[in-house]
């Protein structure tokens, strides 16, 4: 493919350490994972053991059981699927409604809103977290799921992010070729506009659920009892018992992993293209 | 529902959201669909930050008294020693993550754009796999592995005859530990967001230098670099305000709230949580909420300036 020089050095050769570079990146990201699950299925006196076991030991039901009696995780887990999911596909609606009345949209005042939009997003809102939990204390909302759903269910970036996808995508011909129909406004975007976009809002939606399913900062402040914790929260309270080699906060990081490696492996492709898209560059 | 009978064909690019027929509603929809992120933003965010300023003028205990005290939590904080400390290890720690993950995001981005790598989608994902971990599974694996008595790393360090180091508890060594989950976390991602930037450069360009003789180094230098500069001062930014809000990694790889007994390793986010949240000094937390989003601005606003005066000289 592309030009053939015949003079000079070819642009297309890939040299050999170009693999080893990479593949030492490769082994820097995986191996950390791989060593949580070595850790998470050895007992104490395997785990401290010099040298170290490379090979995943058969202690995995035992440490688990250790981490069911401590906190219950399987609660925890289910209650960060809950704020994720819930997090995750409130971008994705928002952001699109959002993103299509600018883009799609005319209405007085429309491109004064959507300077707003942009400049909140250098606003660094998470430096507020006293008044932010004096206001859940009004709400009544300490120690519970909704205090993490609810302020995350839009974002400007995402708002952002579908405006751009929406202009580019719908036509202004099919947008009047559906009004002529006579729909509704409404119409036009769950019939026509979302069906296009759906793709863009799922990548969306996805980059929400995992920084959903990885917030610590503001669950530890607001959730109080075992039974609301998230599964990051739990991981702090496993490490707070007597936990020597960090043998229980591990098994608790392997169980808070796995789902989102699943989910990686499945869904990473189009993570990966969204961020080549353009989806964070700001 | 309502039905257009007489759709006017419009020239006018979109059509008028009201046509003939529909009733306020429709006029008003576009509102609506803008409000949720308003509203969500002007309570749980705006609001917030303007009552830091309020709450930051009292000796605010959130169970007692509110007394009105002026700026006293600040000359407080100016003279405080932890705050400074504080600061301090913010500073070290942002300068150890940010400058090596930058720079191997560059050296990766550089190698991943290759027209004809193969497992290119491989190597892509593998990458972003520490981005999709959680900052407390990270804290809690680079503890175990920078562990004085039974971690990998001193172990290997004890092949080759050095001692063993107590990363924890001595400050660089806890600052390098924070610094290194950080850049685990992220070098992969910010190295996508290069390589984002780098697709955009026509392919004929890296060609036609290598043609004229360029090395890869060459190429590196003069095409890589300079058309990525946009995409590095945005990553110097958003990683420069994150790094003013470690927070995680600190209080996970220390003992409790000061990260240590000689609070070697508490941020300037853990102190704020610290005096907030352990102390119940709401005011004077907001108070260090204040100087961090002052630090925050004064940020934003170097880059705006660096970032037109490029856009100038282009």
């Amino acid at each position: 493919m592309m030009s053939t020089a015949t003079r000079g050095r070819r642009p297309g050769r890939v040299r050999w350490w170009t693999y080893l570079l990479l593949s030492a990146a490769t082994a820097a990201c995986l191996f950390p994972l791989y060593w949580m699950f070595i850790v998470a299925t050895t007992d104490t006196a395997t785990a401290t053991k010099m040298p170290p076991e490379v090979v995943p030991g058969g202690n995995f039901f035992h440490l688990l059981g250790l981490v069911l009696e401590t906190v219950p995780f399987v609660q925890s887990l289910l209650n960060s699927l809950a704020v994720a999911t819930a997090i995750g596909v409130g971008q994705a609606v928002l952001c699109s409604l959002a993103g299509f009345a600018f883009a799609k949209l005319q209405f007085p005042g429309r491109n004064t809103l959507f300077v707003i939009v942009v400049l909140t997003m250098t606003v660094p809102t998470q430096l507020s977290v006293i008044p932010q939990y004096m206001i859940m204390t009004q709400l009544g909302w300490v120690d519970t799921l909704q205090a993490l759903i609810v302020p995350g269910l839009a974002s400007a970036f995402g708002i952002f992010w579908m405006r751009q996808h929406i202009s580019a995508t719908i036509s202004d011909e099919l947008m009047q070729a559906a009004r002529i129909d006579g729909a509704s406004t409404a119409q036009v975007f769950w019939r026509i506009a979302f069906p296009i976009v759906r793709p863009a809002a799922f990548v969306l939606g996805l980059f929400g659920f995992v920084t959903a399913w990885n917030d610590f900062l503001w669950p530890f402040i607001v959730l109080k009892s075992p039974e609301r914790y998230t599964a990051q929260i739990a991981i702090k309270a496993l490490q707070n018992s007597l936990d020597v080699d960090l043998g229980l906060a591990m098994s608790g990081s392997f169980l808070a992993t796995i789902p989102l490696v699943v989910l990686f492996v499945v869904v990473g492709r189009r993570m990966v293209a969204g961020i080549l898209e353009g989806a964070f560059k700001g | 529902m309502t039905a257009t009978l007489t759709p006017a064909p419009s020239a006018e690019l979109p059509p008028p959201a009201s046509p003939r027929g529909r009733g306020l509603a429709e006029r008003l929809s576009p509102y609506a669909y803008v409000a949720p992120f308003f509203v969500l933003f002007g309570v749980f965010g705006l609001f917030p930050l303007a009552f830091t300023f309020y709450v930051a003028l009292f000796d605010w205990n959130p169970i007692g008294d509110q007394v009105f005290i002026g700026t006293d939590n600040f000359t407080r904080m100016f003279s405080d020693p932890r705050f400074w400390n504080a600061a301090g290890n913010t500073v070290s720690i942002w300068a150890l993550s940010t400058i090596p993950q930058l720079l191997l995001a560059l050296v990766l981005a550089h190698v991943l754009n290759h027209a004809r790598l193969r497992f290119a989608l491989f190597f892509r994902m593998s990458v972003l796999v520490p981005y999709i971990t959680s900052v407390a599974a990270t804290a809690v694996v680079f503890a175990q592995l920078f562990d004085r008595d039974y971690g990998l790393l001193n172990w290997l360090l004890g092949l080759v005859g050095i001692d063993p180091v107590d990363f924890v508890q001595s400050t660089w060594g806890s600052h390098v530990l924070i610094a290194t989950m950080v850049t685990w976390r992220w070098f992969g991602y910010t190295t996508l967001l290069y390589l984002a930037s780098l697709q955009s450069v026509p392919r004929a360009v890296f060609e036609a230098a290598a043609i004229d003789g360029a090395g890869p180094w060459q190429r590196f230098r003069h095409i890589t670099i300079p058309s990525l500069r946009p995409v590095i001062i945005f990553t110097v930014v958003t990683s420069t305000i994150g790094g003013l809000q470690i927070f995680t990694e600190p209080l996970l790889t220390g003992s409790g709230l000061t990260c240590g007994a000689v609070r070697q390793c508490q941020t300037l986010t853990l102190f704020l949580y610290e005096q907030g949240f352990g102390q119940f000094e709401f005011g004077y937390g907001s108070a260090i909420g204040v100087a961090l989003f002052v630090m925050v601005v004064a940020i934003a606003a170097i880059n705006f300036v660096l970032s037109t005066r490029i856009k100038a000289d282009r």
